[in-house]
């Protein structure tokens, strides 16, 4: 009896492990493995690695890594659901979620008839929009009262 | 002036006797385990003293932090609109800190104590002393079973622990105030990450279960053999353990976390 209930405790701890794993944790037997796609950004604004990457609002996959490319720009890798046929022409735009939410990727489809392959940059990006230098050109636009600032004269 | 210099110098160099005497007791237990016999038989014995029989405790201590959590978390959150992060709130908060900590505390409580005043109560009837008549290491018989046991119960009462809490969270944050259940979820599972948080989690709760094993041993061990000293030793080992699982939470935390 003692026996059996040690078992009964040993198995309801294991279960809880691998719930709190693969339910809660995320992890998963596939792996990062999926259509992984490269996007060059003028600016990311503080979008991180992990970020989801959403199609019309859906998850459809995440960012993978955020390096410094050889022109200077920021490159994005992302791993896409590998089902998915994406035009080559598709737009990657780096939106934010509410005013100052999360980072995240969304991608527009585009019309053409080919498809992107594993590995494939994408062309057409759109950077994020840093809501400071929004609020700048609001602040200079509105306090010279219409009339040509002296500094964007310059 | 001088005596309080003396006290100070005492107190300093006892501390390092007794860390140095704890390291080699626990190289011995390390050793003992590793080492055949293999005592399985003990070892399933403490298992059920350790881990079954905290298992009221645990859950339903799980239960009511869960729960507490989720509503606090859910009146502060409403203010701002965003009780729609109330899973992230409760999931972060259980499965980073509170699970692996309050277990240790409460298996310190439940489980350590009751090892020390074991360990000592044979340190005071001299029954140790009769296994090494016998030529019967105490490390190895009645020691070992016993660390080993506190090291492997500790993840396993940590899961169950946060397993039980963000059932209470869910249970109040959906059930009582009416949160969407898919946004707990959600919210819950993408604030959540394997690597960071619930490897994180585990890594405390071994390291949390080896030091409440080695302490409560330990004192057990070292225990004047008296009544009044066995007392004392399991006294000892919940303020010792209690102390040593929150320093060591912060270095953890500190060095793992981003």
């Amino acid at each position: 009896m003692r026996d059996f209930l040690v078992g009964c405790f040993v198995l309801a701890g294991l279960a809880a492990v691998a719930y709190l794993s693969f339910q809660v944790g995320g992890l998963s037997w596939k792996g990062p493995g999926g259509l992984g796609l490269v996007a060059n950004f003028d600016e990311i604004g503080g979008l991180k690695p992990r970020a989801q990457v959403v199609i019309a609002g859906v998850k459809v996959g995440q960012v993978r890594s955020i390096t410094l490319d050889r022109d200077y720009r920021a490159r994005v890798d992302l791993d896409v659901d590998a089902g998915l046929k994406l035009p080559v022409d598709t737009t990657a735009s780096i939106m934010t979620s509410g005013l100052l939410g999360d980072r995240y990727v969304s991608l527009q489809l585009g019309g053409e008839q080919e498809m992107l392959k594993p590995g494939d940059k994408i062309t057409f990006t759109e950077s994020a929009v840093v809501l400071e230098r929004v609020l700048g050109k609001l602040v200079y636009s509105g306090g010279s009262g219409g009339k040509t600032d002296s500094k964007e004269a310059q | 002036m001088t005596a309080v210099v003396q006290d100070l110098g005492w107190l300093a160099v006892r501390f390092v006797v007794d860390l140095g005497r704890l390291a080699t007791f626990g190289a011995q237990i390390v050793r003992a385990a590793f080492l055949p016999p293999v005592r399985v038989r003990l070892f399933v014995a403490e298992l059920f003293k350790l881990g079954v029989l905290s298992l009221v405790i645990i859950s339903v201590c799980g239960l009511a932090v869960g729960m507490v959590l989720s509503l606090q978390g859910y009146n502060t959150l409403v203010r701002f609109g965003a009780e729609q992060s109330l899973g992230a709130v409760v999931g972060l908060s259980l499965v980073r800190e509170l699970g692996p900590v309050l277990t240790a505390l409460l298996a310190t409580g439940r489980a350590g104590s009751a090892t020390t005043a074991e360990i000592g109560t044979m340190v005071a009837t001299e029954q140790l002393d009769a296994l090494r008549m016998m030529s019967v290491d105490p490390v190895d018989l009645v020691v070992t079973p016993r660390a080993v046991a506190m090291l492997s119960v500790m993840p396993l009462l940590s899961a169950l622990f946060i397993v039980c809490g963000l059932f209470g969270g869910y249970l109040v944050g959906v059930g009582l105030m009416g949160v969407d259940p898919g946004a707990y979820m959600s919210s819950l599972r993408s604030a959540v990450d394997f690597r960071d948080d619930i490897v994180g989690s585990f890594l405390k709760a071994i390291v949390f279960g080896a030091l409440v094993g080695l302490i409560a041993t330990y004192r057990g061990f070292t225990a004047t053999p008296t009544s009044a000293g066995v007392g004392s030793a399991t006294t000892s080992t919940v303020v010792v353990a209690s102390v040593t699982i929150l320093i060591f939470d912060y270095f953890i935390t500190a060095l793992w976390g981003v």
